[in-house]
């Protein structure tokens, strides 16, 4: 296990090598300057700022220097989101609304998605599962903007249930993005577990278990509900991500600070070393999920083995 | 089988179903909206705000629509920044309620030499907010640093190079910055030499770039000035609390050690940054905030709303054409060519249905309420329209123009920006001026704005839809954009009469008002519509919804877009 969770950290140290340079020279093709007031200021005026944020140095010198301070832990400091701020601290002061929705959103989802899918695949062409089938079809195709917006209104302007937007009132203000987050992990638990559950259900062991006077609950949960679950943990991981990670819509329409929004802004204004370093901590949050997922794999599954034959 | 398919079916109208009730929701919010409003706005007495007696509490509640990149006065290059800069800090002079720069931290007007280039500004007595005074040392620190190469800032040398003396150089490394044009004779004696005569120069000391910076506080912060609210001094009517440095949230808290803190009445102004116009609209209606922004949709949706407060900005659009291509001449290179497509489209229906946002339709260059001469008259009354729509006369220009370059057909590219606003509108042109010129194709090219400005520079287009806000309150800033070889020419315009003009104005008439503004005036007439070099289309309008009890907000034409200094809370509780 610590031998392939080692082998595992250096392919991961490799990836991550490989993503920074893509993203640095993909970023560098980008048209525009960073420099915000560029269309007033003369050829020599913006040489001078440029200068200032050594932007003047030629590619491969700006790229070493780049990488060479990512060892060293530093991502350099924005160059006009935050003019002057240390992207490490942009980062972490941002990270944390987005994970906190991001959390409840996924837990909410996830818990219900499954609930929803076990009772559809248990009760199998009746009205319950049509119910949770169209569920799952609202939470998939109903646009996130559109969703947030109708739970803003209602539930935060009309029924004032909820704060309407903006990131005061604690856990009141994380109620409604979390439930607009939830639909997708919601919609998506739901239909993998309805799936896998009812092609499990009509495998041998299942028979021999109803065969051996095994009560249904306990069929459903200990034999039937383990099995399903390993497709639906493939997916959850890199989508726990993407969600923890800050969802642009949900964050700008509940007026949260959060890193979602904040990293498509850093892209449309060019702000190249917080784009690299909101990618590079993305990636290896990402990576470090996936290990994670694989690592579950061989605790619900015994039948997976990760180093491969030996044990 | 069977069964199971008219069941997924029927499924599937029950979800698009939901969907229709949905959007049919959506109908009922906007007339619910509109119920809300008329009920709570019985008894006010319009949007302007009520003027009635100031209330108990006064706090208000604003939004803003964007992070703050900086408080650096000399990094900030943005409209946030300079809004907040011009609430709590504060220069030589200051815009006043009728937008006339007025002595602020300068004692009175200043003593100005006989050739107009030596100011001697006395300064008032006047504290920063830990209490230690303001110095003549404050400025020249201030300065320099925004003209120095190391601090890397953009609106240092744009601001004062050409006007400070020695400031090009200073700023591009070939003189010390001691060498600037700005000394203090004493702690309260500020002495500033220009380059040339610049008659605008009291409404530059209101523009955050040339506010003081106390330089004992920032150098002890080094790294960390202006990184949140707390490292920062503040010597003007607010100052700002409770800002980390990147978050969503600010305050601004009425500062107790400005000198005129008793004309300032608010006591707390509570800003969020939202970037969703429905969220912003949401928390008005909410009552959380009490002035909100309308973009888009928003503005034609409470066009007629009671609330609404329309301002005009000095903001100017218009289409460039590009006279040369790749070192070939276009069609635009032709007068009259040119003149048929500047009044080829109508541009009230323009502002009308297409932007529905307050703007005016445009046929001038300079903006209308923007500059004053001494008498209070606006720039804009000399000249008058030029050029407009006139779909018979357009006609006429075009048949002469296509037979002096000898074609039937022209096509040309419209190159713009790539936000839904600007799409419609290029498509709107387009249209109108493929009806009213016959055989012409105009070929629309959308693409983000770091695209149009290196497409602008490499000249590499036939019209473009461009814009243009002031960075000084005089007609020169629009007017000398269009010189042979400047900056933002970039379409081989060049009218040596017009250079002329523009020189007289910046030179020899500098100190005779009347007689530059007749030059200035005279440029711009020739610009316009002698050469129709440019087609204006439009200028800006902004619509907003603002609560009764909203007083005396002071919008500004250029540096801060708002003063709160004179604003009040009246008739809410």
């Amino acid at each position: 296990m610590a031998r392939y969770i080692g082998k595992r950290l250096i392919y991961m140290f490799i990836t991550l090598a490989l993503i920074a340079t893509f993203t640095f020279f993909l970023m560098k093709i980008l048209p525009g300057s960073p420099i915000a007031s560029a269309d007033k200021l003369s050829p020599e005026q913006r040489a001078v700022v440029e200068a200032r944020y050594g932007l003047d140095q030629p590619l491969p010198v700006q790229y070493f220097d780049y990488m060479f301070g990512l060892l060293r832990g530093d991502l350099g400091i924005s160059i006009n989101q935050f003019k002057g701020a240390n992207v490490t601290d942009v980062i972490l002061s941002r990270m944390g609304p987005s994970a906190q929705i991001g959390f409840q959103g996924m837990l909410l989802g996830t818990v219900l998605g499954i609930l929803f899918g076990m009772v559809a695949a248990l009760r199998q062409n009746t009205w319950v599962d049509y119910g949770s089938t169209i569920v799952a079809i609202i939470g998939i195709s109903i646009p996130s903007f559109v969703f947030a917006s109708m739970l803003q209104y209602w539930f935060g302007l009309k029924w004032d249930l909820f704060p309407v937007a903006l990131w005061k009132d604690g856990f009141m203000s994380s109620v409604l993005p979390s439930i607009a987050l939830a639909m997708f992990p919601l919609a998506t638990a739901a239909r993998f577990i309805r799936t896998e559950m009812i092609e499990v259900l009509g495998s041998d062991y299942i028979t021999l278990a109803k065969a051996k006077g095994a009560s249904g609950s306990e069929i459903a949960f200990k034999h039937a509900f383990r099995n399903a679950l390993i497709p639906l943990i493939t997916v959850l991981g890199p989508m726990a991500v993407s969600i923890l990670t800050g969802s642009l819509v949900v964050e700008q329409i509940f007026a949260i600070p959060g890193i979602g929004e904040q990293f498509v802004k850093s892209i449309m204004v060019n702000d190249f070393s917080i784009i690299m370093g909101t990618t590079i901590f993305f990636s290896v949050f990402l990576i470090v999920v996936i290990l994670i997922v694989d690592i579950l794999y061989g605790v619900i599954d015994p039948r997976i083995r990760l180093s491969g034959g030996k044990n | 089988m069977k069964n199971s398919k008219i069941l997924w079916l029927l499924g599937l109208v029950l979800v698009l179903s939901a969907f229709l009730a949905a959007c049919g929701g959506g109908d009922d919010t906007d007339t619910g909206t509109e119920n809300t409003d008329t009920e709570e706005t019985e008894g006010a007495e319009g949007a302007e705000g009520n003027g009635g007696e100031p209330d108990s509490v006064q706090e208000l509640n604003l939004l803003e629509s964007a992070e703050i990149p900086s408080m650096d006065s000399s990094i900030a290059e943005d409209a946030v920044a300079f809004n907040i800069l011009n609430n709590v800090n504060e220069g030589l002079f200051r815009l006043n309620e009728e937008n006339i720069a007025e002595p602020a931290l300068a004692d009175g007007e200043p003593e100005i030499s006989e050739d107009g280039l030596t100011y001697t500004f006395k300064l008032r007595d006047a504290n920063w907010s830990d209490g230690t005074p303001v110095t003549a040392n404050d400025f020249v620190y201030a300065w320099q640093r925004a003209i120095d190469p190391d601090t890397g800032s953009p609106y240092g040398p744009y601001m004062m190079a050409g006007t400070i003396k020695n400031a090009t150089e200073v700023s591009e490394g070939d003189m010390e910055v001691s060498e600037l044009g700005i000394t203090a004779e004493d702690d309260k004696t500020l002495v500033v030499e220009l380059e040339r005569p610049t008659p605008y120069f009291m409404s530059l000391m209101a523009f955050g770039t040339f506010y003081p910076l106390n330089e004992e506080f920032v150098t002890e912060q080094g790294d960390n000035y202006a990184s949140n609210s707390e490292t920062i001094l503040y010597n003007g009517p607010f100052t700002l609390t409770n800002w980390d440095g990147t978050g969503l949230t600010w305050t601004m808290e009425k500062n107790p050690e400005y000198w005129d803190a008793e004309t300032v009445q608010l006591e707390t102004i509570n800003v969020d940054v939202v970037k969703e116009t429905s969220t912003a609209v949401n928390l008005y209606q909410s009552g959380e905030k009490d002035r909100v922004g309308l973009s888009g949709e928003f503005a034609m949706q409470y066009a007629e709303d009671p609330e609404v407060v329309k301002e005009l900005e000095p903001t100017l659009f218009y289409l460039k054409f590009n006279q040369e291509r790749n070192g070939e001449e276009t069609p635009l290179a032709n007068e009259n060519i040119r003149k048929a497509i500047a009044t080829g489209f109508n541009k009230q229906d323009l502002v009308d249905v297409v932007l529905a946002n307050g703007s005016l339709p445009a046929n001038y260059l300079v903006p209308t309420e923007f500059t004053f001469n001494e008498a209070g008259e606006d720039f804009r009354d000399i000249n008058g329209d030029m050029l407009p729509f006139n779909a018979e006369e357009a006609k006429t220009y075009w048949e002469q123009g296509l037979e002096e370059i000898g074609e039937t057909e022209v096509t040309l590219e419209l190159l713009g920006g790539d936000s839904e606003l600007a799409g419609k509108m290029d498509a709107y042109l387009k249209e109108q001026l493929e009806t009213n010129l016959e055989g012409l194709t105009v070929n629309l090219k959308a693409v983000p704005f770091g695209v149009r400005l290196e497409l602008d520079e490499a000249q590499d287009y036939d019209m473009q839809n461009s814009g243009w806000g002031p960075d000084f309150q005089d007609p020169m800033t629009f007017i000398d954009l269009f010189v042979t070889g400047a900056s933002h020419n970039l379409m081989s315009y060049s009218n040596e009469e017009f250079d002329n003009l523009v020189e007289q104005a910046k030179g020899e008439l500098a100190q005779d008002a009347e007689a530059r503004w007749e030059a200035m005036a005279q440029a711009e007439k020739i610009l316009v519509e002698e050469d129709a070099a440019i087609a204006p289309i439009y200028q800006r309008g902004l619509m907003s919804l603002q609560k009764p009890y909203v007083n005396n907000i002071i919008s500004h034409p250029f540096g801060g877009d708002y003063s709160y200094k004179w604003a009040y809370i009246s008739g809410k509780e």
